[in-house]
């Protein structure tokens, strides 16, 4: 196949995938999987209380074990492991414990490190984890977030508050609508609500695992990661290493979902121990250490208030959140909240709202960003809300919605939490949703099950949503005090051959970007897909980048790479107009050639390219290459939009739930691969019907983690799970050339709302008003049994 | 993920692997019967049982498989899960036992888990105590004095305990045919791999239009697999309607002590037990 | 210490004898003694099926059994799965029908999948998800992979378009399979 018989372009079409091969046939390049001469395996010795003083630690019985190399201790690394970073300090005021990769003193959750073994393999490692001899004095612990906030019972001996930082935005401070006081006082009707976002574990495939080779000029690091640039210079600011001394490979990553977007204790020790060994070390954690240890997400308290007009129209929403941080914060911890506050108002024309956000540590594994990060909770909590309003004013729910959403034909729109929203139709993704829905049929067989008693009952969820994507405008992260811009970058080779290479800094961990860029690149170069190989997730190859979370990849990192391969293209017009002796003005490119206007006298840029290498005859002053960067930072967020609707099956003898029929409608702005973004909304439904019916991170009273292994967190397996209908809209994003929006978060985001309003809808009838998630079998039992009890209209 | 170290031994004969028990327990070992290993294993990953020694049974011929004994199936402890769910003289006299097996953990587990290791074994939630203890089964156990054998009634005694006695090994269990009786295994899980919230056996017999007689066990509601002997008694010589059933079925709470945990509490096993009962029973007579 | 014993297994067709540890899990002995690496460990619990290989041509969690176990018999892996130079169907099914996204879970539901169809060749899409409830996945939502394991068991040929065909596959899921 040559570039000029290509006819159909490739963005938009099903590209099957580049990076499918090796994966398929098991040649794959995981972390774990590497070995090098001399490697060494760490175990840890991890804390079994939530918080306690380490009174004493002896080493002595581990050092002798067969195959020990050394034991290492918080005090034994005091001077050199400095403290864990947090990038987004969210108020000047913002109070943090310090974050030792090994604890020293204090102990602030169970899992956290207290000591690692080094030895000749891992089971020699492990063995001797046993014999470390940590005495404890144990220290009251703080589990409960709404406890926590009243500071009873402090999670660290070294603040005064579990209160980290207190964040705030009211839109008749900042301009952007009334005062909220008024708007409710003013209002026919104000519902009140707390509701509650469970603790979650993003529960990657992959467990975290780390080699570092400390041999040669640089220290390398493989980490199962999902930033190896932010990472890069996080250890470097951390451990004072010269940034150019370290270098990061995120080779085949297993998942991620924000989850390995963290700059962990783990990757800090094992650089430490390879250091001082001299030799390369892996450690890769086991699930039930994944799960203790590596960072949780969502736990909030939303305590809401939503007023309204009697015909429907909102008047103001009122958010007060708890936070909970856990023992540390991480990475980006205190900003996830945050990134919710701008969504609260979501799809509709608030003309008040006011948003408050405590956050609050306890004795648990720090939270940090998992899939949507501060989104789905907004999403959740503005979705459960709409429903209740419905439900106050004797509304259908998808009326009330459209009474105060954002009319197409009023874009751009700026809400009331400071945002522009560039474009969208809610009307279009809602008409498609309730038609392949069967909404009016589905509302009859509901109405009918209800008259008929019967013991399976109905309901129906509605969920819409919209979310910024596309992280993010450097400037907008500047003023939410976030510590890094928000940029992408890309670089674009031509080489001899006429193949292509594309460099970006926005490294996939199962999205699929070698595809999609390879598309990008193909279309834009007028050369063959298969001709175009992309190369990331090194930062010796990849200098420069933000990496891969928010869903960004496509509308920053795309851009990058778009915008390359069109300096390419300038580089080699100059080029191309001197080999055929014509001006430059005279040249269009078009499948991958330079023609002559009006003759038929072209190059093709594979032509130029090997001209280039040899540089016999290129114009004065032009450098011989065709390679160039690009970096993009967006003007703006995207808005990804759309309206999920889930058929709610609930077996009121036992209380078990059955999603009969789950219907979703994207717009996530223009597509380069069909594909990939039905797998990417797929899977986010899974995780996002997870979250409302089966996972929830479990503490006990003393500090323990309950849901330590798979056998307790429950992450669904295929029946499970329902088949879902998917569907899109398209509008074009303006903040980029390519019209995306972004797509990696939004079937999480909707979906949880979706099932529990339909979970609600079905036996609300029964007097029930509201039901924790995950809403068990037991839960929603309980549920119908107190509404019977306390007289629930029947 | 990586047990303490162990010997290991795979004898080739029932005698062989009793000796090395009885040695084993005279030089003071700690030792661990290995069948399937798909509990046993993963206990010892995470280093919750640590044995000086595993005997390992899967070198031992003839503990494994399905045979026609007139009365009864004689079935070796050894048998996968996977051919209880799909042996034919299981499917025609105890299709009970092979719908039960067909539940146990996932397709993998089945392939190695056996029916001997997960009676011994004797998780209150496992999927294969009650159902065997509803067909009131016998078990055969060798031991240094010889056969020994004991009813499913006295089989069952603790949380993880059962009449096996240290130096002993199941070798085979005997099940009554229940050919002809209706039979029903209903499971509640959250989700699909997990183990039994509670599950309910049901096997009936019908005659003239009535139940004649019933045997109901019931997974998970106790420290051991309990027989639900109020809906037993409360089922014989009822009619076959819904009615009556599901006032039989009212009755299988009774008697039991089910934990609470973060599937459910105690109240909420109790009325799980009496509605699983019920649609196990109607399901076994066709209602 | 505890004293090593010498097995002989056959894993994709070549034989190895080796001492090993008593307690050295099968998935180590592939992983670590013989570089298999494409069979991978998700979990501690026999609860994610990552590690599922072909043991004397049935599916089993390569984490829940010791490799002193597999002595004399045949293990199959993802990597033995192709003959050839040709994919397995249900290799190509994977990649045509885009049921795999980071890959993890892939080659054990691969194996996983493959077996399935041996023990029921012309399952339906609930007997297909049952059959893989021993096996997590976390990025696909499964509804690829479901549709990728009806394809083989329909004996769908895929040509070398380069594109995906997958959409006419499903049963009645036109709008599901990710192509406009």
């Amino acid at each position: 196949m040559t570039a000029t018989a290509e006819t159909r372009p490739e963005v938009g079409t099903a590209r099957l995938r580049k990076e499918d091969a090796h994966l398929i046939t098991g040649r794959s390049r995981f972390t774990d999987n590497m070995v090098l001469p001399g490697m060494l395996h760490l175990a840890m010795v991890r804390s079994p209380f939530a918080h306690a003083r380490i009174t004493a630690i002896d080493v002595s019985a581990a050092k002798a074990s067969p195959g020990v190399f050394a034991v290492l201790t918080g005090a034994d690394v005091a001077g050199e492991q400095g403290s864990l970073p947090n990038a987004w300090p969210i108020t000047p005021d913002q109070k943090a414990p310090a974050h030792p990769a090994i604890a020293v003193d204090e102990v602030a959750f169970a899992g956290e490190v207290v000591a690692v073994v080094i030895a000749r393999s891992v089971a020699a490692a492990r063995d001797a984890v046993e014999l470390v001899d940590v005495d404890y004095e144990e220290l009251p612990v703080v589990m409960d977030l709404e406890e926590a906030a009243t500071d009873k019972v402090l999670a660290h001996t070294s603040l005064e508050s579990n209160k980290s930082a207190t964040w705030v935005f009211d839109s008749g401070e900042a301009g952007t609508g009334t005062a909220i006081a008024d708007a409710l006082a003013n209002s026919d009707v104000v519902v009140e609500r707390t509701l509650y976002q469970q603790r979650l574990i993003p529960a990657f495939m992959e467990p975290r695992s780390i080699v570092v080779d400390p041999t040669g000029q640089q220290i390398t690091m493989w980490s199962a990661t999902q930033i190896p640039h932010i990472l890069r210079l996080m250890l470097a600011l951390t451990l004072g290493i010269p940034e150019s001394k370290l270098r990061v490979v995120a080779p085949d990553v297993g998942g991620g979902f924000g989850g390995k977007l963290q700059v962990t204790p783990e990757e800090v020790i094992t650089l430490l121990a390879a250091r001082r060994m001299g030799k390369p070390v892996k450690y890769t954690e086991t699930r039930s250490e994944s799960l203790q240890a590596g960072h949780h997400g969502r736990a909030q308290v939303q305590r809401l208030k939503i007023g309204a007009t009697k015909d429907g129209t909102v008047t103001g929403l009122h958010v007060d959140l708890l936070a909970d941080m856990g023992a540390y914060l991480g990475l980006v911890t205190s900003g996830v909240p945050i990134l919710g506050a701008f969504m609260y108002n979501s799809i509709y024309k608030f003309p008040s709202y006011h948003f408050e956000c405590h956050n609050i540590f306890t004795n648990k594994a720090w939270t940090d960003a998992y899939r949507g990060a501060g989104r789905p909770e907004a999403t959740f909590a503005i979705e459960r809300m709409m429903d209740e309003l419905a439900v106050e004013l004797n509304m259908d729910p998808l009326e009330l919605r459209e009474k105060n959403w954002i009319k197409h034909d009023e874009f751009p729109f700026a809400t009331v939490a400071g945002l522009e929203y560039d474009t969208g139709n809610y009307e279009a993704a809602t008409a498609k949703a309730v038609e392949l829905f069967g909404y009016e049929e589905l509302r009859a067989e509901q109405k009918r099950r209800r008259d008929a008693k019967e013991k399976v009952q109905l309901g129906i969820g509605v969920s819409t949503f919209t979310e910024m994507c596309g992280l993010a405008p450097s400037r907008v992260l500047g003023s939410l005090s976030y510590g890094a811009g928000g940029w992408e970058h890309a670089q674009v080779r031509v080489l001899p051959t006429g193949n292509v290479e594309v460099v970006t800094g926005s490294s996939a961990h199962g999205q699929g970007h070698e595809t999609a860029w390879s598309q990008l690149v193909a279309d834009r170069l007028g050369v063959p897909f298969e001709n175009v190989e992309v190369l990331h997730g090194d930062t010796q190859v990849s200098q420069r980048g933000l990496d891969t979370y928010g869903s960004r990849s496509l509308s920053v990192g795309g851009m990058a790479v778009l915008a390359a391969a069109d300096k390419v293209i300038e580089k080699a017009k100059v080029i191309a107009a001197h080999l055929m002796e014509a001006s430059e003005d005279d040249l269009e490119f078009t499948n991958g050639s330079f023609t002559v206007k009006g003759t038929d006298q072209s190059t093709a840029l594979g032509e130029i390219a090997l001209a280039v290498f040899a540089a016999h005859n290129l114009p004065d002053g032009v450098e011989p290459n065709l390679d160039s960067e690009a970096t993009f930072d967006p003007v703006n967020f995207s808005f990804p939009h759309g309206t999920h609707l889930a058929a709610m099956e609930v077996d009121t003898e036992t209380g078990e739930v059955n999603v009969l029929k789950y219907v979703c409608v994207d717009d996530v702005g223009v597509v380069v691969n069909p594909m990939l973004v039905e797998g990417q909304v797929h899977g986010g439904l899974a995780q996002g019907i997870a979250q409302a019916l089966y996972e929830e991170a479990v503490y006990d009273d003393a500090g323990t983690l309950v849901t330590g292994s798979f056998v307790d967190y429950l992450v669904p397996s295929a029946p499970d799970l329902p088949h879902y209908i998917t569907d899109r809209t398209e509008t074009r994003a303006t903040s980029n050339q390519l019209g995306a929006k972004g797509v990696g978060e939004a079937g999480t985001i909707a979906s949880t709302p979706a099932i529990v309003n339909g979970i609600l809808d079905a036996v609300r009838h029964l007097g029930v008003k509201d039901i924790k998630m995950p809403c068990t079998p037991s839960r929603v039992w309980h549920a119908l049994q107190e509404a019977e009890t306390t007289g629930g209209v029947q | 993920m990586i047990p303490s170290a162990f010997d290991y031994a795979a004898p080739a004969t029932v005698e062989e692997a009793l000796g090395l028990l009885s040695k084993a327990a005279a030089d003071g070992n700690d030792v661990k019967v290995l069948a399937g290993g798909q509990s046993l294993i993963p206990v010892m990953k995470l280093r919750m049982a640590d044995p000086s020694l595993v005997v390992d049974l899967g070198r031992i011929g003839g503990l494994s498989g399905v045979t026609d004994n007139g009365n009864s199936l004689v079935i070796g402890a050894m048998t996968p899960h996977h051919v209880m769910a799909t042996d034919p003289l299981v499917a025609q006299h105890l299709p009970l036992l092979q719908q039960a097996a067909a539940t146990v953990a996932d397709p993998q587990v089945r392939h190695r888990g056996t029916f001997g290791g997960a009676l011994v074994h004797a998780d209150p939630a496992g999927d294969m105590p009650a159902p065997v203890l509803a067909t009131g089964a016998t078990f055969v156990l060798a031991g240094p004095g010889g056969e020994r054998r004991v009813d499913a009634a006295d089989f069952f005694q603790g949380y993880f305990t059962t009449a096996v006695e240290e130096g002993e090994i199941l070798t085979s269990i005997e099940v009554p045919k229940y050919t002809g009786w209706g039979s029903h295994y209903e499971k509640f899980t959250r989700v699909a791999q997990q183990w039994s919230i509670v599950a309910v056996a049901a096997l009936v017999r019908v005659e003239g239009g009535g139940i004649a007689e019933a045997r109901i066990g019931l997974t998970n509601m106790a420290s051991t697999p309990l027989r639900a002997t109020g809906v037993e008694a409360a089922l014989a010589g009822a009619p076959l309607t819904v009615e009556a059933i599901t006032a039989a079925c009212s009755h299988a709470g009774e008697g039991t002590e089910p934990a609470s945990d973060l599937n459910g509490d105690a109240g909420y096993r109790k009325h799980l037990a009496q509605v699983l009962a019920t649609r196990a029973v109607l399901a076994a007579v066709g209602l | 210490m505890p004293s090593s014993k010498s097995i002989s297994v056959d894993v994709d067709g070549v034989t190895y004898t080796d001492d090993v540890e008593p307690r050295l899990l099968l998935v180590q002995y592939l992983r670590e003694r013989l570089g298999k690496t494409g069979t991978l460990i998700g979990c501690d619990t026999t609860n994610c099926g990552a590690c599922t290989v072909h043991l004397d041509g049935v599916s089993v969690k390569s984490c829940t059994m010791f490799a002193v176990q597999a002595d004399g018999h045949q293990v199959t892996t993802i990597e033995g799965l192709a003959q050839d130079g040709k994919l397995a169907p249900m290799q190509e099914a994977f990649h045509q029908c885009h049921a795999l996204q980071c890959g993890f879970c892939t080659p054990g539901m691969i194996m996983q999948s493959t077996s399935l169809l041996k023990e029921n060749p012309h399952p339906t899409e609930t007997e297909i998800r049952e059959g893989l409830e021993g096996n997590l996945c976390r990025c696909t939502g499964y509804q690829n992979i479901v549709a990728a394991v009806k394809s083989v068991a329909d004996g769908v040929e895929y040509g070398d378009s380069g594109v995906s065909v997958a959409e006419s596959l499903v049963d009645g899921n036109a709008e599901t399979a990710g192509v406009s």
